[in-house]
């Protein structure tokens, strides 16, 4: 991580002035019994970037939608250039110069990509009339600085959840806003990505714009920020200069404990062979896809945003279809196509995009962590909910599940906690195969190492997982072998000896040492 | 069902939908070519009526038959167009029928009490009545937030309950032939270049309505709103402002409607128009317009509305008891569903992949 060098006067980091543009004072905002935000506080100034950490559901997102103009705060104020004001909607604050990247992307699915980036600011031409030529080539010319390689023309629908966040931040980038919000944007990108976001990022720090970014991966909040505010249970804890602090700092601030951020593997003497990929191929998408995973093992599927990664697991479960290659599960060929054959087979697959396949967000916690057993906690037909809520209850506490009841929609938890439920749901089905696709997206540092820990044990107990994260020291942490992919092949096979930052960056890019010393 | 289960697995594309995969992965050009295949769907559906129709009755593509029909399509169109901006922002206007009947008698009452307005004042006259009834029923809808199926079954029984009240309470039950000016009678059967008029309109209508949706901001965001409207919400779409002016101008086209309903019938009594709403719910949805919003073209609506109409009048002609209409349209309906529903999926499988490795 290299810093910019860093100016000595303290407050401006950046090239601007450091006036303060954008402030929250003493911000509270409840939703029923539950207080998101007691006393929040925060400055974005001129040409800064700010960071802004804390555990899941500390109430950032809530703080950012304040700002958004999505919540109004119960107290407090909002400050835009020193004066007072009042983010009524949110067309309001986008006319402040206030653009935001919510944490759950929102695009609308029946219209094209470019459509969703530019709504409401279609280029026009004469009598008002939408110029759609226009509109794809300052959708290309945006993409293009971004280094998306998107149809402009494409519906929304489909996206992979990195490519929907890849649309939100050139959404974002197009304002050419006073302040950029972004709420945990890279949760779902890999190093390379993120190094184009941050150069687009700075760029607009050097030109004057305050950032504002949340993350829960301490290396990016050190390298983009210049200072960083830590939030705890809604409630403002500190606003420091990022080079006095340290992450272990930070960490304590956050959690009010100590926590080891990584939770190494333990050793565990790999069994038989549970999950044999064979010749895998989609036409396009991936070819010749083969590899196997032994009971007790943790296999990791890395590489780039869009180097099929999630295609494959997708396809292996039989929500996606492949054009030949096989699958077995303990020796028995599996059904192409069909993911409840997978299941009775003993696969779980814990999606990534747990919005659209994860989660029913208007069914409560306990329905949802229960929802992949419903038949079989069900007594003569019939699910007590005394049963639902033990269930629920015991997976919630394992995973530290931070909601307000059980019997809340889930649609009410934050970003990190949606996860954990998704997780509590599959995990709970005891399978032989578990694939995981990113797991500890936008899960905080406490959780993710108990997350790792689960995992860990879950495999000491003789099950095969495959992994697939875009978060190279939670593959490096975690796995005992490294597959590495790039444009939807198999590159690479790394036992964990031989796996670091560069092994596995060279082969996922694989184009030499350039793009894995950009990728640090 | 579990989450993932959700969406079924896709059989390969048909050679001609797959062929673009292939040459330069381009989604945008995917999904153009299916609204095209949508849309030649119900063509070639109504070709194959026709021809059939044709070959048991060589008379039915008479002139005269075949302008009897664009007439009963004409006030069908209307009506679908100004459905479909309502059914993209996800919510739909059951009370299009009953804003039809009371149009049709307040521009007839117009021209029995006053004879000599123009036709254009009578017009107007309509659609202001029916853009009345779509700002009450859009301003419950928007500003209350009442699901619309609910608020428009309720006032599909308020307009109509007005209409009788007022036909009752005026003492003129029926108006006839006879009490229409005939400047405005001979509407219903004037030409252009053997058109009938009151079919152009309906083009006009279709094609400015489409013109709109597609070409400007406001038309766009009328997409948006339907296709996710939280999504709306949080991009600053006025959202209550636009679903408004989609219920306003449905209204002024049931008005509109009602008005070319009483040129082309010219007997008004207070059943004019009833059980319309869901013939032209139906048209929208089998001309490819989905009822949770966000996609379908005007286009599609009107080409909807024609085939129904058509198979009205085929129907008879080929032999068949008229309660036949019923069954063909419920299964077009259901063949309209199936349809979308498939092509949703494969198109949902292949763009998924699409975005993988480019
Ligand atoms: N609409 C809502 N209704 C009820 N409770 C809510 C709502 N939105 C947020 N909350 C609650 O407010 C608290 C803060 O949530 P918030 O989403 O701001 O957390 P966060 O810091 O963004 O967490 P994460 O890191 O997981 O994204 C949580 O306890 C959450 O359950
Ligand atoms: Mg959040």
């Amino acid at each position: 991580m290299d810093h910019a060098p860093v100016p000595s006067a303290p407050p401006a980091a950046g090239s601007g002035d450091g006036t303060v543009v954008l402030a929250l004072e003493d911000v509270g905002k409840s939703f029923g019994a539950v207080a998101a935000l007691r006393g929040a506080q925060l400055e974005l100034r001129a040409g800064e970037a700010h960071a802004l950490v804390g555990e899941n559901g500390a109430g950032k997102s809530t703080l950012v939608k304040v700002l958004a103009g999505v919540h109004g705060p119960d107290t407090g104020r909002v400050l835009l250039d020193g004066q007072p004001v009042t983010l009524a909607d949110p067309a309001a604050a986008r006319a402040a110069g206030i653009a935001v990247i919510y944490q759950e992307p929102t695009l609308f699915p029946d219209l094209s990509v470019a459509e969703n980036i530019f709504m409401g600011r279609q280029p026009l031409l004469s009598g008002r009339r939408i110029d759609r030529r226009g509109l794809a080539e300052r959708c290309r010319a945006l993409f293009e600085r971004l280094g998306v390689a998107l149809d402009p023309d494409r519906p929304a629908r489909g996206l992979s959840i990195a490519d929907q966040q890849m649309v939100e931040i050139a959404k974002a980038l197009s304002f050419d806003a006073r302040v950029l919000v972004m709420d945990e944007p890279t949760a779902a990108l890999s190093g390379v990505e993120v190094e184009r976001l941050f150069a687009v990022a700075r760029s607009l720090r050097a030109s004057g714009a305050a950032v504002l970014f949340i993350s829960h991966r301490f290396d990016e909040v050190f390298d983009l920020c210049d200072r960083i505010t830590v939030m705890r249970d809604g409630q403002w804890v500190s606003t420091d200069l990022a080079r006095d602090l340290t992450v272990d700092q930070v960490v304590r601030r956050m959690v009010g404990r100590e926590v080891s951020s990584l939770f190494p593997k333990t050793e565990v003497e790999p069994g038989e062979v549970v999950l044999e990929v064979r010749g895998l191929t989609r036409r396009g998408v991936f070819s010749d896809v083969s590899f196997d995973v032994r009971a007790g093992e943790i296999v990791a599927l890395a590489g780039l945003v869009g180097a099929g990664r999630s295609e494959i697991v997708r396809a292996v479960f039989g929500i996606d279809p492949y054009d030949a290659g096989s699958v077995r599960v303990s020796g028995k060929a599996l059904k192409k196509g069909d993911p409840a054959a997978a299941m009775a087979a003993g696969i779980a697959l814990v999606p990534e995009d747990r919005r659209q396949q994860g989660l029913v967000m208007e069914l409560s916690v306990e329905r949802n962590a229960t929802l992949t057993r419903r038949w079989e906690l069900a007594k003569g037909g019939l699910l007590s909910s005394r049963t639902e809520r033990a269930e629920a209850a015991e997976w919630s506490k394992r995973l530290q599940v931070k909601a307000g009841k059980l019997s809340d929609p889930v649609s009410t938890l934050s970003g990190g906690n949606q996860q954990k439920v998704v997780l509590a749901k599959w995990l709970s089905t005891e399978p032989t195969v578990l694939i995981v696709d990113e797991p500890t997206r936008g899960i905080d540092v406490g959780t993710k190492s108990e997350v790792h820990r689960l995992l860990s044990q879950l495999a000491a107990e003789g099950l095969a997982v495959v992994m697939v994260s875009s978060e190279l020291p939670e593959v490096l942490g975690m796995a005992d072998r490294v597959l590495v992919v790039s444009e939807g092949r198999l590159v690479d096979d790394i036992p964990r000896a031989r796996a670091d930052e560069d092994s596995v960056m060279l082969a996922a890019t694989g184009q030499g040492s350039s793009i894995a010393e950009v990728a640090r | 069902m579990s989450a993932p289960l959700t969406e079924q697995p896709a059989a390969p594309l048909p050679e001609e939908l797959a062929g673009p995969e292939r040459s330069g992965r381009r989604g945008g050009a995917l999904v153009q070519r299916l609204v095209v295949v949508r849309e030649l769907g119900i063509l070639a559906a109504l070709v194959l009526l026709v021809v059939a129709t044709v070959i048991a009755n060589p008379r039915f593509l008479s002139g005269q038959n075949v302008r009897d029909l664009l007439l009963s399509a004409a006030i069908l169109t209307v009506l679908a167009a100004g459905q479909t901006m309502v059914i993209i922002t996800r919510n739909v206007d059951l009370s299009v029928g009953s804003v039809l009947g009371l149009s049709a008698y307040a521009s007839g009452t117009l021209m029995v009490v006053a004879p000599g307005t123009p036709v254009v004042v009578v017009v107007l006259a309509g659609m202001a009545v029916g853009a009345v009834c779509g700002l009450l029923n859009g301003a419950i809808v928007a500003v209350a937030g009442v699901p619309s199926l609910v608020v428009t079954l309720g006032t599909l029984y308020a307009f109509r309950g007005l209409d009788s009240l007022w036909a009752s309470s005026s003492d003129r039950l029926q108006i006839n032939a006879a009490d229409l000016p005939s400047g405005f009678k001979s509407l219903g059967g004037a030409r252009l270049l053997g058109v009938p008029v009151l079919f152009l309109v309906a083009v006009v209508v279709v094609v400015l309505v489409g013109y709109y949706l597609r070409t400007f901001r406001s038309g766009r965001e009328l997409y948006g709103i339907g296709s996710a409207p939280e999504a709306a919400r949080l991009s600053g779409i006025p959202v209550g402002k636009r679903v408004l002016t989609a219920f306003v101008v449905n209204g002024a086209l049931a008005g509109l409607a009602g008005v070319l309903y009483a040129a082309r019938f010219q007997t008004l009594d207070t059943t004019a128009g009833t059980g319309q709403e869901l013939f032209v719910v139906a048209a929208a949805v089998v001309g490819g317009v989905a009822i949770f919003g966000g996609s379908g073209s005007v286009y599609g609506a009107a080409l909807g509305a024609l085939l129904l109409t058509t198979i009205g009048t085929a129907l008879p002609q080929l032999g068949l008891d008229p309660f036949w209409r019923d069954a063909a349209v419920g299964a077009l309906i259901l063949a309209a569903i199936a349809l979308d529903r498939a092509l949703q999926l494969r198109l949902a499988a292949r763009l998924r992949g699409r975005s993988a490795r480019r």
